[in-house]
């Protein structure tokens, strides 16, 4: 994560465990559904786990375009 | 009998020179030199300084395994009990010098060392889980300092005695675990500390985590509709059968996988490796850790400019950090060659 930053790529970590991942420098962060399933939830019918993988995606899109100093959260 | 101890210093230290002296090939000098003399009125009765080994940082840096052979010959005529090396402090080529001596000398003669350095010199890094390394400043100033703690570590270690914790001693934490008794169960001293780190007091955490490096953010995207994007995940989703075999825990490497004219990831196709979570729901639908059909789907609409068409894959499971940054800088590499603009990055 660090070394796509570090090569000036816009990288946007989507994962569950924040504290981690503001721990080893991710500079984008999206919070996550669940560790076995960051971006699905296997309690609900499919078409629910598509939105929720819909509205995880655009806010890393909306991530990569902020225009941030440091470590940013863009959650809900 | 007093313990015979050997010194080891860098060609500056022993004033032969600078720089321009770096090449000077290992030499073992009888008794004290420079620093020595500090060490030595450290050490007290207890040990002598029989001789001091001399090498050039250049030429240890260049023929480590030469030298490294070379010292311990020479070392073992004069039969010593210890080895001290340096300090080295911000020294680079000193401290991998000391590093490597120590180590050498531990493994060959099985005789206790001991160094000591400025926590960011690199050869930190490397040798602290194996060495007992005395944390100094990170310039010679801090001789003073430094060299009665190398003398009291070194004759602990020579008596046997059991050594303290690294801040009592003054060596950098090993990252050893050792069990201890308290009288009072972890839950109180949690609230404890929580309390005086609500009052602003001072506190003392039981578990430091480990500090790391901090990079820059990257410049945003700007033009999001013409943007191409990556899926990089350390959630280990790779083709069925794991082409790369890319290991369940401490992966050692990444994968480079095709996703052209895929639009969903399936039991069938896709399937994760990682060893660090449950694996079944990533394995019903493999989207859940990379999601790929929603990428297509957005990448229809225009939320961006295009998907790359290839993803990067690893385990992130107790994987050293000296590996990932290595498959970062490839990566980050070979997506530049794509003309990525972005990467979505994600992790179980």
């Amino acid at each position: 994560m660090k070394e796509l930053e570090r090569a000036g790529l816009p990288t946007v970590h989507v994962c569950t465990i924040v504290p981690i991942s503001q721990t080893v420098g991710a500079n984008r962060i999206v919070p996550s559904v669940a560790i076995p399933h960051p971006l699905g939830d296997p309690t609900k019918p499919l078409e629910e786990e598509k939105a929720i993988r819909r509205r995880l995606l655009l806010k890393a899109l909306e991530a990569l375009q902020a225009d941030i100093e440091e470590q940013t959260i863009f959650g809900n | 009998m007093a313990y015979r101890v050997v010194h080891y210093i860098n060609q500056f230290f022993a004033g032969i020179g600078g720089e321009e002296r770096a090449d000077y090939p290992p030499e073992l000098r009888e008794g004290v030199v420079g620093p020595g003399q500090a060490l030595q009125a450290a050490l007290g009765e207890e040990a002598v300084v029989v001789a001091t080994l001399v090498c050039g940082d250049d030429y240890f840096a260049e023929h480590t395994e030469e030298a490294v052979d070379k010292i311990i010959g020479l070392l073992e005529s004069y039969r010593p009990d210890a080895l001290v090396a340096g300090p080295a402090f911000n020294a680079g080529r000193y401290g991998m010098a000391c590093g490597a001596l120590c180590d050498a000398v531990s493994k060959k003669l099985g005789i206790p060392v001991v160094t000591a350095m400025y926590p960011e010199n690199p050869a930190v890094e490397i040798y602290r889980k194996d060495l007992y390394i005395v944390e100094t400043s990170d310039s010679a100033r801090g001789m003073r300092d430094a060299i009665p703690k190398m003398a009291r570590l070194i004759l602990k270690r020579l008596k046997g005695e059991p050594l303290g914790r690294p801040e009592e001693e003054g060596y950098i934490e090993r990252g050893i675990r050792v069990n201890i008794f308290r009288d009072r169960i972890g839950a109180e001293r949690a609230v404890d500390m929580l309390i005086k780190k609500l009052k602003g007091e001072d506190f003392a955490t039981e578990y430091p985590m480990p500090s790391f490096d901090r990079v820059p953010p990257a410049p945003a995207i700007k033009n999001i509709r013409e943007a191409k994007i990556a899926l990089v995940t350390s959630g280990g989703i790779v083709p069925k059968g794991n082409p790369d075999r890319i290991e369940a825990s401490s992966a050692t490497k990444y994968g480079e996988y095709s996703i052209a004219g895929l639009e969903n990831l399936t039991p069938e196709t896709h399937e994760t490796v990682h060893g660090g979570y449950d694996p079944t729901y990533a394995n019903d639908d493999p989207d859940r850790v990379l999601p790929l059909d929603v990428a297509r789907e957005l990448e229809k609409e225009g939320a961006f400019g295009s998907l790359h068409d290839k993803y990067y894959a690893t385990v992130g499971n107790g994987t050293p950090v000296a590996y990932a940054k290595k498959f970062g800088e490839e990566i980050a590499k070979k997506l530049k060659e794509a003309d990525v603009d972005g990467v979505i990055l994600t992790s179980t």
